[in-house]
């Protein structure tokens, strides 16, 4: 009877081995942001790329600061995430090469449409964060080391605050389950337009504060280096990276519409077009 | 019944892949539970059998294994799956592969504690009797085990639930990837995250609804199986 569990257990190691084999296609694994991929962007460009190269894309998408550990680890072969200083690090510490710019939106401030704090009168994204923390209203943080997090504290940095107390909570969640707390507590957080957009619990929260420069969101695809990690799978990351750039993936991109919303806009094509675009890109919507 | 049906249509016109979703998750928890059925059974079996010394320690450390949260097991498979870990040359990571593993782990203990307390009662009364046909070791696990089989299935279907259950595991060592490790837990968890509590809430009716249907249908075996015994 041992012999024969022995036997068994052998058998499903290998059964377990041979569907990864099986699935041993043409596909990478790119770490890349709840942002992305709750707004729907991957559904669409996802099977347009894979229709054409065959190659299959593998999204894992966690907070910005999970996504860089997770390709630390070798566990991924590119990076799709949004917080610039954490993606320079990550080039300079040696695990990643070929950073390009793909895309951007913005961070947005959204609470409840009665709006206490008033920042729909704010002149910048820092005075209202200090708006909100001196009118006594609360604030819900992801606190969970993700590129919104990392810009929230950014901007309280500005602010010159440190944000402490009852009326800051940290949720230490996705944007999805922090926006469900700021809705049910009526209570304002940062967030991505894209997610915004497509969050279906908004119940009566509105979008207050959006347009600072400061809250400019930008995207940018990294390849981790195969020196560092020679199984990664450069060549087909590449490909992707290659795709995104080109004047197909840029469309791609900019023809993804949330409810009518253009959620992301590209930017790898030009620094021309891209300016010209900035006052139209992203649409505003509440 | 007919929430049931308004949860599947409110549910498939969103996602025309939940039955991809639904086959994935049953293929994941099912294997997981005939693994850890394969490793806790025959332990749990063994520890109510014989003594030795240390057994009053692995009892214990077994029952307490049970209260292990998904979380820490899915992070400790991570690690050690990771390219970065002793596992990682496998690439199993972020794979179904990775998913039965970590939740093997996490049944498994479940299985054990239960069958040893299954096999326990009937081990004292079948002592005099294996005793003195002089009954080898390993008979003497078997005839226990299939003895308290009802009790074992019992074992069995609560590591079930708790794999088809457990969302924090899959979702760090599968990763949640669209169309190759997302399962209903993890989708669920995905729509609440978007806000979508509706689509949340009907995924769960379905979910419940599988566990009912495989329960009744292992139940309903058992009640043959006990009415075909009584018969002979």
């Amino acid at each position: 009877m041992n012999l024969r569990i022995t036997l068994l257990l052998k058998a499903t190691v290998l059964c377990l081995l041979a569907t990864q084999t099986l699935a041993q296609e043409k596909f990478f694994v790119l770490a890349s942001t709840t942002s992305t991929q709750n707004s729907g962007l991957f559904d669409v460009i996802l099977p347009i790329f894979t229709a054409e190269t065959g190659i299959q894309v593998r999204v894992v998408a966690v907070g910005t600061g999970q996504a860089l550990r997770i390709a630390r680890n070798g566990d991924a072969d590119a990076l799709l995430v949004h917080h610039r200083p954490s993606e320079d690090a990550f080039i300079a510490q040696g695990y990643g090469i070929e950073r390009r710019d793909i895309m951007y939106n913005d961070f947005v401030i959204v609470g409840p449409a009665n709006d206490p704090a008033n920042v729909r009168s704010a002149p910048d994204a820092p005075s209202a964060l200090a708006m909100i923390a001196n009118s006594g209203a609360s604030f819900a943080s992801r606190g969970d080391d993700s590129g919104t997090n990392k810009k929230e504290i950014e901007l309280w940095r500005a602010a010159g605050i440190t944000p402490k107390g009852a009326w800051y909570l940290e949720t230490g969640s996705g944007m999805g389950a922090t926006l469900n707390l700021a809705s049910a507590r009526q209570i304002y957080t940062l967030t991505d337009r894209g997610t915004w957009i497509t969050f279906g619990n908004k119940g009566g929260m509105k979008l207050l504060f959006s347009g600072d420069k400061a809250l400019f969101n930008p995207y940018g695809y990294i390849l981790v280096d195969p020196k560092r990690f020679p199984h990664v799978k450069v060549d087909m990351a590449r490909a992707f990276s290659d795709w995104l750039i080109s004047g197909e993936g840029q469309k791609a991109i900019g023809d993804f519409r949330i409810e009518g919303f253009q959620a992301f806009c590209p930017n790898a094509l030009n620094l021309a077009a891209e300016v010209a675009d900035r006052a139209a890109c992203p649409a505003e919507a509440d | 019944m007919e929430t049931l049906l308004q949860s599947w249509q409110l549910v498939a016109a969103r996602d025309p892949a939940l039955l991809q979703i639904v086959g994935l998750s049953l293929y994941v928890s099912l294997t997981a539970s005939f693994l850890a059925a394969c490793i806790g059974i025959p332990l749990g079996a063994a520890l109510a059998i014989w003594s030795f010394p240390g057994r009053g320690v692995l009892v214990v450390l077994s029952t307490s294994l049970m209260a292990l949260p998904p979380v820490v097991v899915g992070l400790s498979v991570y690690l050690l799956l990771s390219r970065a870990g002793p596992l990682g040359n496998l690439g199993l990571l972020f794979t179904p592969g990775a998913m039965i593993i970590a939740q093997t782990i996490l049944i498994a203990p479940i299985i054990l504690a239960l069958t040893r307390e299954a096999v326990l009662p009937l081990r004292r009364e079948y002592d005099a009797l294996l005793l003195s046909v002089d009954a080898g070791p390993l008979l003497r696990l078997k005839t226990l085990i299939w003895d308290a089989r009802f009790g074992v299935m019992t074992a069995i279907l609560a590591g079930f639930g708790r794999a088809l259950a457990e969302v924090g595991a899959v979702l760090i060592v599968g990763g949640n990837i669209n169309g190759l490790t997302r399962v209903m837990t993890t989708t669920i968890a995905l729509e609440t995250s978007k806000g979508n509590l509706e689509l949340a809430l009907a995924l769960g009716v379905i979910l419940l609804a599988i566990a009912i249907s495989v329960n009744a249908l292992i139940h309903g075996l058992a009640r043959f199986g006990r009415r075909y015994e009584a018969t002979r």
